[in-house]
C-alpha cells in the first residue's frame, strides 16, 4: 500500500535540535528512502507555515490570506512517500524519520483509483 | 502494596483468567462470548466481594457467574433440540467444575493451539494469545506491537470470529502433528518476546517481554517433554539476562561483545543453561534449541573471557540448514569474521546481497558496514553505514552507527 507520510514539526523543539546532526541524519534517511525501491520517494521540505498563502474561492469571491493555515503548535513541514505491505512497516518508516523526534509523522494511506 | 506484591496479585488473577477463559471457550469455540461472560463475572466480583468478602474459592465463584451468563446467551440463540442438549451437557460439566475447582481442566494449551492455528493470520497469533491467555487489552497489545489501537482491536475481533467460523478445534494436536503446530505456538510467544526486547526503555515493551517469558514457562509446565518449548524459554532467558547491559550509563548502545559481564544476570543465565541441557538430552531437535545454544556459546565469555566463535559459526551452519534464513546467514557472517577474517565473512554475504528483503533490513546494512570497515573498504563501509543509520529506528543505535562512520575518516 502507498502512504503519504506527512511531517508536522514543533517549531520550538526544532529550534532546540542539534542542527548539524539532524541534517546528517536526514541525509542518511533520504538515502535509505531512495534505495528502498519503487514507490518510495525522498522527502520534500517545506518553508514555514507562516510563509504560506491561503486561497479560498467561494460564492464568486476569492480571498487571499497570509499563512499559517492552521494556528497550531505543530505545523506541516514536509512529506515523503512509501510503498509497504501495511501499517506495521509504515509505522517503522515513520519512526526512522528524524522528524519524529521533533514533532509527529502522520501516516495517510493513499486512496487507490478503482477502475470503472 | 509493593510493586512485587501487586504484580504477584495480578499474576494470580491472570492465571485464573486464562484458565477460566480457556475452559469457557473450549466448548463453544466462541472466544468473544466467553470473554464477555468472564468480564461480567469479574465485574460482579468487584461489586460484591468488597461487601460480602472474597469467597473461599474465587475461581469457582467466577466460573459460576460466567457460566450463567454464557448459558443465558446460548439459550437466546439456540432453540433447536440439539442446542438444548449441548447446553445441558455444558451446564453439567460446569457445575461439576464449580463443585471441585481443582478439577477445572487446564485447557490453556488447547486455547493456545487454537490461537496459533494455521487458519489464523500469522501476525495475529501472538496478540490473540496475549489477549486470551493473559487478558491483555487491545490497547495494551497495540502499544507493544506499535499498531494503531483501533486497527489492533478490529484484527483481534476478526481473528476470534475466524476461530468460530472456521470451526478451529480447541485441542492439543496428535503426536504426528504436534511438533509443527507447537512451532506456531512457540513462534507466536517468541514474536511477543522479540517485540518486548527491541523497544528499549519502553515500559509497555518491557512488560511484554515479561509476559512472553511467563507464557514460555506455562508452555514448558504444560508440555514438560517437549525440548523445543524448553529451548525457546532458554533463548528468552539468555536474552533477558543481558537486558541491562545493552546500554551504558549515558544510554549509549553497547554491542554484545563489549558488554560488561558484571551487568549480566547470572541467575537467569544459569536457569537458561539448565533448561538447554534438559532440552538437549536427546540431541537438539529444533531452531530454538540451536539459537539457545548459540547464546550459550556467546556467554561462554563469562568463564573463558572470550566467546566460543567456532561453536557459534558451527551452530549457525546447523541453523542455516534448518531455516535457510537470511538472518541466520547474517549472524553467521558476524561470527565468521572472528575466525576467518572480514573478506571471508563478506564473501559469505554474497548469497543474500541481491535479496530484495535486505534493501530496508537495517541489521544487514549495519553488519555489512562493520565488515567492510574491518576489511579496510572505506567507501563501501561508508555507504552501508549511511543506509544503516537511515534505517535505524532506535536513537542509541543510530548514534552508535554515526560514531562508527565517523571513525572511518579518522582511521
Amino acid at each position: 500500500m502507498r502512504y503519504m507520510m506527512i511531517i508536522h514539526h514543533d517549531a520550538e523543539a526544532m529550534a532546540k535540535a542539534p542542527q548539524r546532526e539532524l541534517w546528517a541524519e536526514y541525509a542518511a534517511f533520504n538515502e535509505a528512502l531512495n534505495k528502498a525501491g519503487e514507490g518510495f520517494s525522498g522527502g520534500q521540505r517545506l518553508s514555514p507555515g507562516k510563509e504560506g498563502t491561503i486561497v479560498r474561492a467561494s460564492g464568486g469571491k476569492t480571498d487571499v490570506l497570509d499563512g499559517p493555515y492552521a494556528d497550531t503548535r505543530e505545523q506541516l513541514a514536509g512529506y515523503f512517500f512509501i510503498d509497504v505491505p501495511g501499517i506495521e512497516q509504515a509505522v517503522e518508516w515513520a519512526s526512522r524519520c528524524p522528524s519524529s523526534k521533533y514533532g509527529a509523522v502522520e501516516i495517510r494511506p493513499i486512496v487507490e483509483q478503482t477502475a470503472r | 502494596m509493593t510493586e512485587a506484591a501487586r504484580r504477584a496479585a495480578e499474576r494470580a488473577a491472570r492465571d485464573s483468567y486464562g484458565r477460566l477463559l480457556a475452559f469457557l471457550a473450549a466448548r463453544t469455540r466462541d472466544v468473544a462470548g466467553a470473554e464477555d461472560a468472564l468480564a461480567d463475572a469479574f465485574a460482579s466480583a468487584l461489586a460484591s466481594w468488597p461487601e460480602q468478602g472474597v469467597p473461599a474459592n474465587p475461581d469457582a465463584w467466577l466460573l459460576t457467574v460466567a457460566r450463567r451468563r454464557q448459558t443465558d446467551a446460548l439459550r437466546r440463540r439456540a432453540t433447536s433440540k440439539a442446542g438444548e442438549a449441548r447446553i445441558q451437557l455444558m451446564t453439567e460439566e460446569l457445575e461439576a467444575a464449580g463443585a471441585s475447582p481443582e478439577a477445572i481442566p487446564d485447557r490453556r494449551l488447547a486455547l493456545m493451539f487454537a490461537c496459533a492455528h494455521p487458519e489464523i493470520e500469522a501476525g495475529m497469533r501472538a496478540p490473540l494469545i496475549l489477549q486470551t491467555i493473559l487478558g491483555l487489552t487491545a490497547i495494551d497489545i497495540a502499544a507493544a506491537f506499535l499498531i494503531p489501537p483501533a486497527a489492533m482491536g478490529q484484527r483481534l475481533v476478526r481473528a476470534k470470529a475466524r476461530i468460530k467460523d472456521a470451526a478451529i478445534p480447541f485441542a492439543i494436536p496428535e503426536r504426528e502433528e504436534l511438533a509443527e503446530r507447537l512451532d506456531a505456538v512457540l513462534d507466536a510467544i517468541y514474536a511477543a518476546y522479540a517485540k518486548g526486547w527491541t523497544e528499549i526503555g519502553d515500559t509497555a515493551a518491557e512488560r511484554l517481554a515479561d509476559e512472553a517469558i511467563w507464557l514460555g514457562k506455562l508452555v514448558v509446565s504444560l508440555l514438560p517433554d517437549e525440548p523445543e518449548a524448553k529451548g525457546m524459554l532458554a533463548l528468552m532467558l539468555y536474552a533477558e539476562a543481558r537486558r541491562g547491559a545493552r546500554r551504558d550509563g549515558t544510554g549509549a548502545y553497547v554491542p554484545l561483545e563489549r558488554q560488561d559481564i558484571d551487568l549480566w544476570d547470572e541467575a537467569r543465565i544459569l536457569a537458561a543453561e539448565t533448561l538447554l541441557r534438559e532440552a538437549n538430552q536427546g540431541g537438539p531437535t529444533g531452531r530454538y534449541q540451536i539459537e539457545a545454544a548459540i547464546q550459550s556459546a556467546h556467554v561462554a565469555r563469562l568463564v573463558t573471557g572470550r566467546p566460543n566463535w567456532d561453536a557459534v559459526v558451527a551452530l549457525y551452519d546447523v541453523l542455516l540448514g534448518l531455516t535457510q534464513s537470511p538472518v541466520a546467514l547474517l549472524n553467521r557472517a558476524a561470527a565468521l569474521v572472528e575466525i576467518d577474517g572480514a573478506e571471508a565473512a563478506l564473501a559469505s554475504l554474497d548469497a543474500i546481497a541481491n535479496d530484495k528483503r535486505m534493501a530496508d533490513y537495517q541489521p544487514y546494512w549495519a553488519a555489512r558496514g562493520h565488515l567492510c570497515a574491518r576489511a579496510g573498504r572505506k567507501d563501501e563501509a561508508h555507504e552501508a553505514l549511511t543506509l544503516a543509520i537511515g534505517l535505524a529506528t532506535d536513537e542509541a543505535v543510530r548514534h552508535y552507527l554515526i560514531g562508527q562512520r565517523a571513525k572511518l575518516q579518522d582511521g
